[in-house]
């Protein structure tokens, strides 16, 4: 085992540091920090900008293939850029749901067409994307989607209709990922499509969704009778399921470290108001505080496993099925600390009529980080089957 | 960076798990742990003689195999998981860390030579009859009376006390309190104004043992480092041996899981395996979770132990990595004790089942070297203070 990074990893988190703390300055210096989860109706406009400076410098997609327009960085390197990317407090990325899944999709399935038509967008931070996957019918039952696509032969197009919900930056987004039932007999998994659909068309209605912060990052998206060209189905109909869980690979990963980072911020603003008005000095406090943050360097220690220990047949190790569960339940319990550790007074909130304070936001957003993307207990289901090879539910 | 086994160590790993699960045997725990010893003497020397476990970290120079933490804690992991009844966390974790850390060079010849070669087993006495991981706890004296150190006191929760050869024994200066006035002693377990008693406990598969110290009179040749200066050394041995009783209680963790799964898919109630209900299937599901985030935290901490044993630059997070190791461990250990229990049902209740020696293991696993609150404070205090 060996945990240092080499000299050439660590001149690479030089310059990506030292690129961060010249282009995070002037108007840029209020983004710090900001459009996280649970901050990301803020700043949108800058934060698009910044993606295209971003691009500029060549900072977008670094883990894509040069082919594709990346960087095609080594797994250490590419960690080294989400560590120094979080530890900055560059801005969370609008772009970050074309360049982790659609791109990474496309590069695995799509054809060279889409290639060419869809990855420069990405690349350049220009074009953004969001993902259709849950419905109101179709949430931990994802396979349950009965939004429908029919090819109409006279225009030569799909003609989409249906109702997807909870996606995130939809009324920002250029394009939208979205499977569909491309075979209106056929059941669950089966008989899907993957369809890459322009946002801006008369068949396509956003509409936001109020969350219990207040505050709107995740809307519901309807098509009717919306328009997607012959050209824009990754893979063959019928492949949807395959292709969307494909993507699966790519949620976990090198962004982890970063994530990680982000969280470790978090933390170190609770642990400072801990010391500030005497919290700290609770046994009780003491003990919840400590535990979060050993929990949280676990955390880490459990990724840097997990990006060293690839089986190199795409199956995730145990340390991999584990993670969304472990991430997602330790940042519920950061939210809780967070309000917990202020006492009545982290009742009061920034302003009237219902403006948080960053803490709120962060107590009431991850909430949603134990539901969504796998509720935990679909991920306990996931982990007792795949991990450890018990049996599936009968079917009802 | 490169955060898991080498070949050699996955080797290492792999040796003790196939070794262990043909000689230590349910049976051969259970008849282990009712023997006044506590352990199977031959298995012991075939231990020694075969396997050369007990040298694995001993540099080469003192006969030993010079290996590193990363592989000692693979192992204690094996010996965690089938429960092994042997000197070896005493001799090796407790025994050989206190020599290796606080021993002059003669000392070491003499002593590591002898673990070395399966003549000499030893083990670490330090704290009172009250137990407890910190100095405030060391109440055995010692007086300076010429050359000569005289030794009053008494020792509790003395790690195969009964058995081993070598006593390391930490008393303090008559008078002193605290971190001062602390040192440590290798006193041979036939010197006179010794007497050890057996410590009659819940978890039968470790023994433990009281020391009485009697007008125990030892020469300047049984001082282990500087009179007086010992709590330094004293705290890293404790780390050091935190790390691979964390790593054995990963072991325990990962050994409950693998029994509680197994009986449920085959423990079948209204017409299915239990191991198809959610209910079931959940609870096991965390159990892995405590199991893998558990062992990444005892990875960590072995290549800290590593490197502070060498001299590496992740030495200073010693104290850090143990109590982050050890508080998880701790509380996985047992959870999945419980959950293991609750997952047998009613035959997890009996004596039959080897559940309850996991879940007493556990239990005093996590009292030992300072439970979870006590590693969580100690990291409060980096932390906050």
């Amino acid at each position: 085992m060996k945990l240092s990074f080499s000299p050439e990893d660590e001149k690479f988190r030089e310059e990506i540091a030292s690129w961060l703390k010249a282009n995070l300055s002037g108007g840029v210096e209020q983004l710090k920090f900001r459009g996280g989860p649970g901050d990301e109706h803020m700043f949108p406009e800058e934060r698009k900008q910044w993606e295209q400076k971003l691009a500029e410098g060549k900072w977008t997609c670094v883990g894509w293939p040069k082919e594709h327009g990346g960087r095609g960085l080594p797994i250490e390197q590419q960690v080294i850029f989400f560590e120094e990317y979080a530890r900055a407090g560059a801005p969370g990325r609008v772009g970050h749901i074309g360049e982790g899944l659609a791109g990474p999709t496309i590069i695995a399935f799509g054809s060279d067409k889409q290639k060419q038509k869809y990855l420069p967008g990405i690349v350049a931070g220009t074009e953004l994307w969001c993902q259709g996957y849950s419905e109101p019918g179709a949430g931990s039952d994802l396979a349950n989607v009965k939004t429908k696509a029919r090819f109409d032969e006279s225009k030569g197009k799909w003609i989409i209709n249906g109702q997807k919900v909870w996606t995130s930056l939809a009324h920002e987004s250029d394009y939208c990922f979205v499977i569909a039932r491309t075979d209106p007999d056929s059941k669950a998994h089966k008989g899907l499509g993957f369809f890459l659909i322009k946002m801006d068309q008369p068949g396509v209605t956003v509409r936001p969704i109020e969350q219990i912060t207040g505050t709107s990052e995740f809307n519901e998206v309807f098509f009717d009778d919306a328009e997607c060209d012959a050209d824009d189905i990754v893979g063959e109909p019928g492949d949807g399921w395959k292709v969307a869980m494909g993507l699966l690979g790519y949620e976990r990963g090198v962004s982890t470290l970063g994530q990680q980072m982000a969280f470790k911020n978090e933390l170190d603003q609770v642990v400072a108001l801990a010391k500030e008005n005497g919290a700290a000095n609770d046994p009780v406090m003491r003990q919840r505080i400590a535990d979060l943050y050993l929990r949280l360097k676990i955390m880490r220690f459990n990724s840097m496993r997990m990006l060293s220990d690839s089986a190199g047949d795409g199956s995730l190790q145990k340390e991999a099925l584990i993670y969304k569960l472990y991430w997602a339940t330790w940042h519920r319990d950061l939210g809780e600390l967070a309000v917990d550790v202020q006492g009545e007074t982290g009742q009061v909130l920034e302003a009237e009529p219902y403006e948080l304070t960053r803490l709120q936001s962060l107590y009431l957003f991850v909430r949603s980080d134990t539901i969504y993307g796998g509720t935990n207990e679909i991920q306990r289901n996931i982990i007792a089957e795949r991990g450890l090879g018990m049996p599936k539910e009968p079917k009802w | 960076m490169d955060f898991v086994f080498t070949e050699e160590q996955q080797m290492i790993r792999d040796t003790a798990e196939s070794f262990l699960a043909e000689v230590s045997t349910s049976e051969a725990v259970r008849k282990a742990m009712v023997s006044s010893v506590g352990f199977d003497e031959a298995l012991w020397q075939k231990i020694c003689a075969d396997m050369y476990w007990q040298a694995i970290h001993i540099p080469e120079e003192f006969g030993g195999m010079g290996l590193g933490y990363v592989e000692l804690t693979a192992m204690m992991e094996q010996m965690g998981r089938y429960l092994l009844c042997a000197p070896f966390y005493s001799t090796v974790c407790l025994g050989v860390n206190t020599l290796l850390l606080a021993a002059n060079e003669e000392q070491k010849a003499e002593y590591l030579a002898a673990i070395c070669e399966g003549r000499l087993t030893a083990t670490l006495a330090y704290c009172g009859v009250r137990g407890g991981r910190n100095a405030e706890d060391i109440s055995a004296t010692y007086s300076q009376q010429g050359d000569d150190f005289v030794l009053e006191g008494e020792c509790g929760f003395v790690v195969d006390g009964l058995t081993a050869g070598l006593l390391l024994v930490a008393a303090r200066e008559k008078g002193s309190s605290g971190e001062s006035g602390i040192s440590l002693f290798a006193v041979p377990a036939d010197t006179a104004g010794v007497s050890r008693s057996n410590l009659p406990v819940l978890d039968q598969t470790r023994k433990m043992a009281s020391v009485r110290l009697e007008s125990v009179k030892l020469a300047q040749a049984n001082l282990l480092g500087s009179a007086g200066q010992a709590w330094p050394v004293l705290d890293k041995v404790l780390d050091l041996a935190t790390i691979a009783l964390a790593a054995e209680q990963v072991g325990g963790s990962q050994q409950l899981l693998d029994s509680a799964v197994a009986y449920s898919k085959e423990r079948v109630q209204f017409n299915r395996p239990i191991a198809s209900f959610q209910a079931i299937k959940h609870k096991a599901a965390d159990m892995m979770l405590r199991v893998e985030a558990g062992r990444s935290a005892v990875y960590y901490a072995a290549c800290v132990a590593d490197e502070s044993l060498q001299g590496g630059e992740l030495a200073g997070e010693l104290k850090e990595a143990a109590s982050i190791a050890k508080a998880y461990c701790s509380d996985a250990y047992f959870k999945n004790a419980g959950e293991a229990m609750q997952i047998h049902g009613g035959v997890g209740f009996t004596w039959e089942y080897d559940v309850h020696l996991y879940f007493k293991r556990a239990k005093a696993s996590e009292h030992m070297l300072g439970n979870a609150a006590y590693h969580r404070e100690r990291v409060a205090q980096v932390i906050l203070d």
